[in-house]
């Protein structure tokens, strides 16, 4: 039913998606960008960080610690999965690549189903950001306004990262060309594992502030995981900011798309990156020498 | 790969073998622990398979989409056959087969514009969308969540006999009957020029495409195969459980496939089926009574599958089959490798024959200015900020044998790339035979027969010598594409003796069926100016061909040059300036970016400013 109340409404529904979406493809597109490595367990991390934070969250009644215990925790299974085995990796084919994180996915999701059960669980939203917030033409659960608040604070903490510290610069300078990076006598591989492990954080944290907004499933980092690809098709691989214009554009598709006919929400976001793959195979911030 | 020969000796040798495991499968396997219904999934997954080993093992592309045409191929022949609009099971097949196939075309086109880790998302993101169209815009036809109830078996009346397939190993013999039918296939297109030119794009699709070969339309054709079997397997997995499940079309059903030939082994066309055999024997194993009641992990059966994966990911990356076949080489042709190993000579010794009469180069009807073969007028290239090549004219005649020199950053090679359209010029012409080329794509000025041989070795390095000769030689023989997908590489006209006389050429007849990983150097050195050499150009760019090379062997490979050099045009770029005055009749010099000058050996040699430009500033 089309109103404009409506489509403000999923507007909104959109800047929620878009920012989780920028959020997590942002993690995938630094890891490889810089390590050359496609994770296919990043929708993993993600279903991880919901779940880790979960369980925090059943001991504590936290959301606060919640939060915290999700991210942290992906972040370290993210250092130790590109210690143990990432590692051995780099000097293999992409395809290999492909292969073992892809089955690694696997192990995730069905270690988490045999914890957990294939029934969804849910983490309510904290009580000070519970209820409806009036926006003066419609009411809109305030829970979700935080997270669009949040999400953005992440991505700013990021971008700083990024952008304004040491590790940062190595990490793009590794973007552009990681073999001069490697020659200049900086320790890559020490690198490479604090990238994997703020790549997987920035998953796993969008995985459990998600939570309160779609409930918990062992499944719900694979559709999650698609997404991702296509953010990052669309935005360009490789860059930060390629990332987040995705996924802004991309939560706008989906959503509005969704008002109109849910059942064709996903063939607009493909006929999106169609488009984009058409005009600018590269994607709309792709960098010339990530090819 | 087992070398030609055996091949030769023993034609239907694998075929035979394949019937004999698909006739005593049902004798063989029930003992085991497996029931009819679990076979008969075997088969049709092995089957899905063969299409993308083909795609994946042979030609190098990593799809995580194949669920797309699986459930194309398996809907539409459900559709057709539940709406009573076709009553025969087959030909819904084959019909849903094709609209498979013309699926794959159009995801093909859109997905290969791209490599690596873009292709594989791309692949992952079309097929996802396939399922939600399945799922909901159209499920007025697919029937949404529920699939389509009520596929029917096959009937064949056929000379009086008739045969209504039913379930178990009724529906095995007609299952069995089309793998069979799948193996013969993908065996014919394995082996044909198309299966060559696809594991060559595997190894190096840039140089598959300097040869001549139109890269993109091999890729294409790779992933139209990939969608046919999948499209026939989806059919078949509808007549199978009677019933057309949407899970075929779900991300699973991709990713189950790439690990079921993983486990069985990338590149052997029988790996699916080895991997899937595995995969759902573990799944019944784990979830049999016995083990739910010992150790309480049924549930748990996928997570071990994952487990078994990564770890095979990790220590046997060739599968299964790789690992038997290593082990097999271990065991038993130890010695055999030893002695092939001892016979490599320390260095060849090049006898280098001057025959080349055998062996001419084309020559292109029409109107040439007089002798004239190249001819480039104000060629530049700027890469940013930087002007590699600025403003270069240079003329080369029928015939001649022209050098190149310059000192490092001259420009040579960025030169040499634009002649050969590897990289477009940022201004200037070039002409080629009378025809202006610039702005063409390197395979079609090999194919004018321009080509060249790489400063930097740019071989088929995991294929044989023979093999590498023979891509190559198809470039010349085929054009840049032809869709023989049945013809048998043995015997296409004129290939092995083009093939024999290159290897001879340069001196690797020895070493024919060596693969070229395990070349020496020099070896490879010559192969790579074999490997242009059998495009037959009628102009031959040699990038250094005598880089890195002992003395002794440059002695041998400017002898080689000389040989080859009669009734074909050549430009050669090298530092070797003695070898080089040595060979050739003309020399352009290079200078930072610019003609320095141009000359016979004797004035170059005489002109001060070519010694300054190498030496710099010898007159104080």
């Amino acid at each position: 039913m089309f109103t404009w109340a409506n489509l403000v409404s999923q507007m909104f529904n959109g800047l929620v998606l878009g920012a989780l979406l920028a959020l997590i493809s942002s993690g995938l597109t630094i890891i490889y960008g810089t390590l050359g490595v496609l994770n296919l367990a990043h929708g993993a991390m993600f279903m991880m960080g919901g779940y880790a934070g979960f369980l925090a969250f059943e001991y504590t009644h936290s959301y606060v610690v919640a939060v915290v215990a999700g991210a942290v925790f992906v972040m370290i299974v993210g250092v130790i999965m590109e210690r143990v085995i990432i590692r051995h990796f780099y000097g293999r084919p992409n395809e290999d690549q492909l292969l073992v994180t892809f089955g690694l996915s696997i192990v995730f999701v069905e270690l988490v189903r045999l914890g957990f059960g294939s029934l969804s669980h849910s983490v309510p939203p904290p009580s000070w950001a519970g209820g409806v917030t009036p926006l003066g033409f419609m009411l809109y659960p305030t829970y979700r306004l935080v997270v669009v608040g949040i999400v953005a604070v992440a991505l700013l903490v990021l971008y700083i990262i990024l952008y304004r510290t040491r590790i940062g610069m190595i990490v793009r300078a590794g973007i552009e060309d990681s073999l001069m990076v490697d020659s200049l006598g900086i320790n890559v591989f020490r690198v490479f594992m604090v990238v994997f492990g703020i790549g997987a954080m920035a998953a796993g944290f969008a995985g459990i502030v998600n939570a309160p907004v779609v409930s918990l499933t062992p499944e719900v980092g694979e559709m999650i995981l698609v997404q991702t690809f296509v953010v990052v098709v669309i935005g360009g691989v490789g860059s930060f900011p390629g990332a987040i214009l995705g996924g802004l554009i991309a939560g706008q598709i989906l959503s509005i798309t969704s008002m109109i006919n849910p059942g064709y929400a996903y063939v607009m976001l493909f006929a999106a990156m169609t488009i984009v793959l058409l005009v600018r195979p590269r994607g709309l911030m792709g960098l010339r020498s990530r090819d | 790969m087992s070398p030609n020969a055996s091949r030769n000796r023993r034609p239907f040798l694998v075929e035979g073998l394949t019937a004999l495991g698909l006739i005593v499968a049902p004798y063989v396997l029930p003992p085991l622990g497996f029931a009819p219904n679990t076979v008969n999934q075997i088969v049709v997954w092995g089957l899905f398979g063969i299409g993308f080993d083909i795609l994946f093992g042979f030609t190098g592309l990593l799809s995580f989409g194949q669920s797309a045409f699986y459930g194309t191929g398996g809907f539409v022949a459900a559709y057709l056959l539940t709406q009573d609009i076709i009553q025969s099971v087959p030909l819904a097949l084959v019909i849903g087969t094709l609209a498979a196939m013309i699926v794959g075309v159009l995801v093909g086109m859109l997905a290969l514009r791209r490599t690596g880790i873009y292709f594989a998302m791309i692949t992952v993101a079309i097929a996802e969308m396939f399922y939600f169209l399945e799922n909901s815009p159209l499920s007025e036809w697919t029937g949404g969540e529920n699939g389509i109830p009520g596929v029917p078996t096959p009937k064949f009346d056929f000379l009086g006999i008739s045969w209504h397939v039913g379930t178990g190993w009724s529906m095995y013999q007609f299952l069995a009957a089309c793998y069979f039918i799948g193996i013969v296939v993908a065996l014919r297109i394995v082996r044909s020029p198309v299966g060559a030119i696809l594991s060559a794009i595997r190894d190096n699709p840039l140089r598959a495409e300097a040869l001549g070969h139109s890269v993109g339309a091999y890729k294409l054709t790779a992933f139209v195969i990939a969608a046919a079997y999948a499209g026939i397997a989806g059919g078949l997995l509808g007549v199978l459980q009677g019933f057309m499940p949407p899970d075929a079309f779900s991300f699973d059903t991709s990713g189950q496939l790439v690990m079921q030939t993983a486990i069985g082994g990338v590149g052997t066309l029988f790996g699916p089926l080895l991997g899937a055999t595995v995969w759902l024997f573990l799944r019944d194993f784990l979830q049999s009574d016995f083990m739910q009641s010992t150790l309480h992990i049924g549930s748990a059966w996928k997570l071990v599958l994952g487990l078994v994966f990564v770890l095979l990911v990790f220590f046997l990356r060739r599968g299964l089959i790789g690992g038997i076949k290593d082990l097999y080489m271990l065991a038993f042709h130890r010695a055999e490798a030893e002695a092939e190993a001892a016979e490599a000579p320390e260095e060849a010794p090049v006898a280098i024959e001057t025959d080349a009469q055998s062996m001419p180069a084309r020559h292109r009807e029409g109107d040439v200015e007089a002798g004239v073969i190249l001819k480039a007028k104000g060629l530049s290239k700027r890469y940013g900020g930087l002007l590699a090549n600025s403003d270069i004219d240079f003329t080369v005649r029928a015939g001649e044998l022209r050098g190149v020199i310059g000192p490092n950053g001259a420009g040579k090679s960025t030169f040499f790339k634009m002649l050969t359209c590897e990289v477009p010029p940022s201004s200037g012409t070039i002409e080629f035979e009378g025809l202006d080329i610039t702005g063409k794509g390197v395979a079609e000025v090999c194919q004018l027969g321009l080509t060249k041989s790489y400063q930097v070795n740019q071989l088929f390095t995991h294929l044989t010598v023979r093999q590498n000769l023979t891509i190559a030689a198809l470039a010349d023989i085929r054009g840049r594409f032809k869709l023989d997908l049945f013809a048998n590489l043995m015997k296409i006209k004129g290939l092995q003796e083009r093939v024999e006389h290159t290897l001879e050429l340069v001196s690797l007849a020895a070493r024919a069926d060596t693969t070229v990983s395990a070349l020496a150097y020099g070896e490879k050195r010559r192969l790579e100016i074999g490997l242009a050499l059998a495009t037959s150009p009628s102009l031959l760019l040699l990038d250094e061909p005598l880089a890195g090379m002992s003395p002794r062997e440059r002695v041998a490979t400017v002898k080689l040059l000389k040989s080859i050099a009669k009734g074909r045009t050549m430009v050669v770029i090298d530092h070797d300036i003695d070898s080089l005055f040595e060979l050739v009749e003309r020399i352009t010099v290079l200078q930072e970016g610019r003609v320095l000058t141009e000359g016979t050996p004797d004035q170059i040699k005489a002109d001060p400013a070519v010694r300054e430009a190498y030496l710099g500033g010898v007159h104080e």
